[in-house]
């Protein structure tokens, strides 16, 4: 079987299972073996409630991602995680979301969360996984991975009473004494150096947390130097960013730039022009993901499988309780574009939100 | 016409209109200002409430799904919910949610807290016309 058979026979039967993650594809040259998949699994938000109990709701969307990432078959080539696997940073929560992650038959590369970082700034993360910044390459695409939801070091360096009173004013999304993400002057600074040594013609994908574009600020659906980041991306030709944070679909284009929100496994989040008070800047290319129905308690969360080809992106919902949606970069029309629901007459009733 | 009768009659309206001049009808902007911050602190403690002040047995909080109370839509309650099977006030679907993703204990219907948690709700959804029924 090649690979696009693969993903026809692999995506059907994987929307029978109605599996709960995204699947990216990328396909880089005109050779199939340079096509490869990678799967997204993002914000789980493992939370530690007393003892050894867990909130049981956002283990079992983790769990699910997992079991259902390891039935693809043939295998993607690695797994990335968009940040977000604890929900306070405590040393509980990422141990425990790490032991339901080493259920992964694939190598696992990390992204740090916001939820991960501001009780300890990110001692235990990195102590557990490494560095919160770094490069790869794999099948002739560069891969970046970056911390982008740091912030205004008067911010983080306040006279908190504790970490844990500084990762509570963090965590909670919509709070009025939070302080917006950023990449930071150091990271640009590593950034530059390392596309300097890229060739313009090698396809750039670029995994962070937050947006790495200005959505909405309130929520922190946003980062502070996105353009910053754009103009050091602007001299390549194919440059995807994939981010978590959301919880919900999103894709846009900037000038050279895809993106690509991820779900999270845990919980949905309504999209940030829902309410009523504020504005926000939601791109317009994007077709909502269905509002969530409460009452099934994985509805509009899920995972993702990547489709690489000729160094653009392909990416794959899945989406319990849900139709899977693919979102696909359109060569024509220079963009991403839902395969089934762009058109604003193939849309249906619960992607309106209000 | 019995004189005395019509007299008393009269008298007591006239008691019955001072008395109204004193205790209805007329209020100030000291009454105002009051009756705002009345609500705006039953408002407040339902904000806090909804950011982790509910004593939730998982600690899982309203806000996390639902920041700035988005996506609770109380402009369309009572509306028939298919997984109730009838038509429910808005409180009815708060306790859906403290009891299902909170794991925690319902409120009575007139509970202060259920009260903060719609006045709250409410004041984040303010200028939304309102659309009962609606999905």
């Amino acid at each position: 079987m090649n690979r696009r058979n693969f993903l026809k026979t692999g995506l059907g039967a994987a929307a029978v299972g109605a599996l709960p993650m995204s699947l990216v594809e990328i396909a880089w040259g005109a050779k199939d073996e340079e096509r490869f998949t990678f799967a997204y699994i993002s914000d789980s938000h493992i939370t530690h409630v007393r003892g050894n109990e867990f909130v049981r709701n956002w283990d079992r969307g983790l769990i699910r991602a997992v079991a259902e990432c390891n039935l693809l078959d043939p295998r993607p080539d690695f797994v990335v995680y968009g940040g977000d696997i604890a929900q306070l940073g405590k040393p509980e929560e990422i141990d425990h979301g790490l032991e339901i992650l080493s259920g992964l038959r694939d190598k696992v590369y990390y992204v740090m969360g916001e939820h991960d970082y501001y009780v300890d700034l990110g001692d235990y993360w990195r102590k557990r996984l490494g560095p919160d910044w770094y490069a790869f390459d794999h099948k002739g695409v560069h891969f970046i991975v970056l911390n982008s939801i740091l912030t205004y070091s008067e911010w983080t360096h306040k006279k908190w009473e504790s970490g844990m009173a500084r990762m509570k004013e963090m965590a909670r999304l919509d709070n009025p004494n939070g302080s917006p993400f950023m990449v930071g002057e150091e990271q640009r600074k590593w950034l530059a150096q390392d596309l300097a040594k890229v060739d313009r013609d090698t396809p750039i994908v670029v995994c962070s947390h937050s947006p790495l574009q200005k959505i909405y600020k309130g929520w922190n659906f946003w980062t502070e130097d996105a353009e910053e980041i754009h103009k050091l991306l602007a001299p390549f030709k194919k440059v995807t960013v994939i981010y978590g944070h959301v919880h919900q679909i999103q894709y846009n284009q900037i000038g050279n730039i895809s993106f690509y929100a991820v779900m999270a496994t845990a919980w949905p989040w309504p999209y940030p022009n829902t309410y009523a008070l504020a504005e926000s800047h939601l791109p317009k290319l994007t077709v909502p993901m269905n509002r969530a129905d409460p009452f099934f308690e994985r509805d509009a969360t899920g995972w993702q499988l990547i489709d690489v080809h000729s160094g653009r992106v392909d990416t794959h919902y899945f989406l319990p309780d849900n139709t899977n949606r693919s979102v696909v970069f359109d060569e024509k029309r220079g963009h991403p574009v839902d395969t089934r629901y762009q058109a604003v007459a193939a849309r249906i009733p619960p992607q309106q939100h209000y | 016409m019995n004189v005395s009768r019509s007299t008393g009659w009269m008298a007591a309206t006239a008691a019955a209109l001072w008395l109204g001049l004193g205790q209805a009808d007329e209020f100030t902007q000291e009454d105002l200002q009051r009756w705002n911050q009345e609500f705006m602190e039953v408002v407040k403690e339902g904000d806090r409430l909804f950011h982790g002040g509910f004593p939730s047995k998982n600690t899982v909080s309203c806000d996390q799904c639902h920041p700035n109370a988005t996506n609770t839509h109380p402009e369309t309650y009572p509306k028939f919910q298919k997984q109730l099977g009838e038509v429910v006030p808005m409180w009815r679907m708060i306790n859906w949610c403290i009891e299902n993703p909170l794991e925690s204990e319902p409120l009575p219907a007139d509970d202060p807290r259920m009260t903060a948690l719609q006045a709250y709700i409410h004041w984040e959804r303010r200028g939304a016309k309102l659309e009962p029924g609606k999905h």
